[in-house]
C-alpha cells in the first residue's frame, strides 16, 4: 500500500497532505467542470455569456440554453453523482467490503423495478415516480436485511443475499419488458441511465432530500469509523452495531433511491469513485466520504458533458458511457491494486 | 469482581460450556489454559457479551451483566479478541482514541481527561514514537501493543485477552507479558487471559484455570495446577515439572498412548 512508503513528518498523519490535496483539487475541479459543462455543447458560450445567461432574466438565447437547460442539468448531475458516490462509500464502509455498491446488492434495481412498473403499467401516476423509486430501494434494502438476519446481519450475508435479490429483480424486470413490449420504448433511456432533459423541476424535487441525507451522512461518519474496526471490537467498545448498520443502510438507500429517481440506473459511480478515493486518502471516513461525494459529482458532470457533446449529433445517455468506461477501469484497478482489496 | 453462576453455552453437540462457576477476584492475573476446543475463548466471549449464554449468569461487580448497558459494560471491561484486522488503515493514535468511545457522549470533542488517558495508554504501551504511524506498517508486536493500548484507554477494571501472544516471536511475547504484569501491578487491573504457552501462563499468573471439554478441571495457583496429573489427564502427555525462584515450569517428555488418546481421536473425527 502507498501509505507504508510515505515519508512524512512525525507529528502529522502520514496521509494528511494527500487528503488536503485531494479535497481541494476535487472541489476546484468540480467547479471548473461545472463551468466548462455550461460552456460546451451544440452551441458554445463564453464565460461572459454564461454569466449573463445565469444572472440576467431577459429572454435571450443564452438565458434559455444556459439557465433553462444546462444549469439545472449540471446541478442534477452533481447531485446524482454525489448521492451515488456517498451511498456507495457508506455501504462499502459498513459492509467492510469494496464490492458493496447500491447497484450490485440490488438496491438500485429495486428502485428501478418500482419506477419501471410505474412507467409501464401505471403511466397515469408518473408524478409518483421518485417516491416509487425510493420506496422500491427501501423495500429491497429491508428485504435484504431481513433475509440476512441470523441473530445479527453479517456483511457477507447481506452482500450474498443482495446479489440473489438482484437476480430475482432482474427476472421481474425482464418479464415486465416482455409482457409490455409495446411500451418498453419509453422506458429504455431511463434504464440506460441519463440526465438528458432534466430541468429545475427534477432539481427541486430532490434537492431538499439530498441535503438532508448528506447532513445525516456527515453525522454517520462516526458510526462508520467504529464499524470499520470490525463488529466484535465495535461491540466491545459498547457500540450498538446492528442499530448503526441498519440506519446506515437506510441512509445509503435513501441516497441511491434519490439518484435513481431522477437519473435512472447509472452504475459504477457508487463503486468506482469511493474505490479510487480510498486508494488515495485512505479509509478514514472523515476524509473518504467528502472526497467521494466531491469525486462522484465531478465524474458525473464530466461524463455527462462528454456524453452529450462528443458524439454530436447523437446524445449518449451518461449511464451508458459510465458503464462503458467504468467496467474496464474497475478491472484495471483490480489488476493493479490486488493487495489493497484485502481489508477495506 | 466478576462472578459466573452455572454459566452454560451450547454451540453444537460436541462443543460448549457446562455450568461454569468461577469467581475472579479484584487484582488477579488469571490464565485460562486447555487443549484446542476446550472452551477457553468461548468463556471470554461469554463474559464480554460477544455471545449470549444458554443459561446461567455473569455478575460484574455484583450486577447482572445482561441487564447492563453496553456502554456501561465497556467502561468496566475491555477485551482484546483473538484475530485483528491487519489491513485496517488507522494510526496508533486514532486507534487508541477509539478506546475512549464508551466514555464519550454523542458528538462532543475529546475532553482534557480523554486526551490525558490516551497519552497515558500510548506511554504505558511504549508506543510514543508510533502515534502517527499507520497500524499496518507496524510489526506484529507493536500492533498487538497498540490494540492493548486501545483496550486500556477504556480504563477498564478488568481486561480480557484472548491469546495475546500468538503469532509473536519470543521477545515480543515477553514484551506483551511484561506489559500485562505492569498493568496489573501499577494500575491494579484485573487480567483474565487465554494463553497457549503454559510456562508463560505459570510464570505470569496468580491463578490458572484449566478447561477441558467445556468444564473447569483444575483451578488454583500455578504451583498446584502444574503437576504430572494435570498434564496427563488434560493434555495426555507426560511432563517433567521444575521449580526455580518460586516459579514452576515444565517440559513435555512424551505423548501418552492409550485410552485418553484414542478417545480424543474419536472426537476429532466426529467433528
Amino acid at each position: 500500500m502507498i501509505a507504508v512508503h510515505e515519508r512524512t513528518k512525525k507529528d502529522q498523519h502520514p496521509l494528511a497532505r494527500k487528503r488536503l490535496i485531494v479535497l481541494v483539487t476535487s472541489g476546484s475541479l468540480l467547479m471548473v467542470a461545472a463551468i466548462a459543462s455550461l460552456m460546451i455543447g451544440p452551441v458554445s458560450f463564453s464565460l461572459q455569456e454564461i454569466w449573463n445567461g445565469i444572472f440576467q432574466s431577459t429572454d435571450t438565447m443564452e438565458r434559455r440554453i444556459v439557465w433553462e437547460l444546462r444549469f439545472p442539468r449540471v446541478l442534477v448531475g452533481m447531485i446524482v453523482g454525489t448521492s451515488l458516490a456517498a451511498s456507495g462509500a457508506i455501504l462499502q464502509g459498513i459492509m467492510r467490503n469494496p464490492l458493496a455498491d447500491p447497484g450490485i446488492i440490488g438496491v438500485s434495481s429495486g428502485a428501478g423495478l418500482a419506477a419501471t412498473t410505474i412507467m409501464i403499467i401505471f403511466p397515469a401516476y408518473i408524478m409518483f415516480l421518485p417516491l416509487a423509486a425510493f420506496l422500491g430501494a427501501f423495500v429491497t434494502a429491508l428485504v435484504i436485511y431481513a433475509l440476512s438476519w441470523r441473530g445479527g446481519a453479517s456483511p457477507l450475508r447481506i452482500i450474498l443475499v443482495g446479489v440473489a435479490i438482484n437476480a430475482v429483480i432482474g427476472a421481474f424486470m425482464s418479464a415486465l419488458m416482455l409482457l409490455y413490449s409495446d411500451r418498453v420504448q419509453s422506458v429504455l433511456p431511463w434504464l440506460a441511465g441519463g440526465i438528458a432533459g432534466v430541468g429545475w423541476v427534477q432539481f427541486e424535487m430532490i434537492i431538499y432530500y439530498v441535503i438532508a441525507a448528506l447532513v445525516l451522512a456527515i453525522f454517520s461518519i462516526k458510526h462508520i469509523r467504529i464499524l470499520r474496526l470490525g463488529d466484535e471490537v465495535a461491540k466491545l467498545l459498547g457500540h450498538n452495531v446492528e442499530r448503526s448498520r441498519f440506519f446506515l443502510i437506510v441512509l445509503s438507500t435513501l441516497l441511491a433511491g434519490l439518484a435513481v429517481s431522477v437519473s435512472g440506473l447509472i452504475g459504477f459511480v457508487g463503486l468506482v469513485v469511493p474505490h479510487i478515493m480510498r486508494s488515495i486518502v485512505g479509509g478514514d471516513y472523515r476524509f473518504l466520504l467528502p472526497a467521494s461525494a466531491l469525486g462522484g459529482g465531478l465524474l458525473v458532470v464530466v461524463a455527462d458533458t462528454i456524453a452529450r457533446s462528443a458524439f454530436n449529433p447523437i446524445e449518449l445517455p451518461v449511464g451508458i458511457l459510465l458503464s462503458f468506461l467504468g467496467g474496464p477501469f474497475f478491472l484495471y484497478l483490480i489488476q493493479k491494486r490486488r493487495d489493497s482489496f484485502a481489508g477495506n | 469482581m466478576l462472578v459466573t453462576e452455572e454459566l452454560s453455552y451450547r454451540h453444537s453437540d460436541s462443543f460448549g460450556l457446562s455450568s461454569i462457576d468461577l469467581h475472579i477476584k479484584q487484582g488477579e492475573i488469571v490464565s485460562l489454559i486447555g487443549p484446542n476446543g476446550s472452551g477457553k475463548s468461548t468463556f471470554l466471549r461469554l463474559i464480554s457479551r460477544l455471545i449470549t449464554p444458554g443459561s446461567g449468569e455473569v455478575l460484574l461487580n455484583g450486577e447482572r451483566l445482561k441487564r447492563m448497558k453496553s456502554q456501561e459494560v465497556a467502561r468496566n471491561l475491555a477485551m482484546l479478541p483473538q484475530m485483528q484486522d491487519h489491513q485496517l488503515d488507522v494510526t496508533v493514535g486514532e486507534l487508541v482514541e477509539f478506546g475512549r468511545h464508551p466514555h464519550r457522549t454523542a458528538y462532543g470533542k475529546l475532553s482534557q481527561e480523554d486526551q490525558e488517558i490516551i497519552d497515558w495508554a500510548i506511554e504505558v504501551t511504549n508506543l510514543g514514537a508510533y502515534k502517527n504511524r499507520l497500524l499496518h506498517s507496524l510489526s506484529g508486536g507493536e500492533r498487538q501493543r497498540a490494540w492493548i493500548a486501545m483496550a486500556i484507554a477504556q480504563r477498564p477494571k478488568i481486561l480480557l485477552l484472548d491469546e495475546p501472544t500468538t503469532y509473536l516471536d519470543i521477545s515480543h511475547q515477553l514484551e506483551v507479558m511484561e506489559l500485562v504484569a505492569e498493568l496489573n501491578e501499577s494500575y491494579g487491573m484485573t487480567i483474565v487471559m487465554v494463553l497457549h504457552d503454559i510456562n508463560q501462563a505459570a510464570s505470569y499468573s496468580d491463578r490458572m484455570i484449566v478447561l477441558k471439554d467445556g468444564r473447569v478441571r483444575f483451578d488454583g495457583i500455578p504451583q498446584c495446577v502444574l503437576c504430572k496429573d494435570m498434564f496427563h489427564s488434560i493434555f495426555e502427555i507426560d511432563a517433567e515439572i521444575f521449580m526455580k525462584n518460586g516459579k514452576c515450569f515444565f517440559t513435555p517428555s512424551k505423548l501418552r498412548k492409550g485410552e485418553c488418546h484414542e478417545s480424543r481421536g474419536r472426537k476429532e473425527t466426529a467433528n
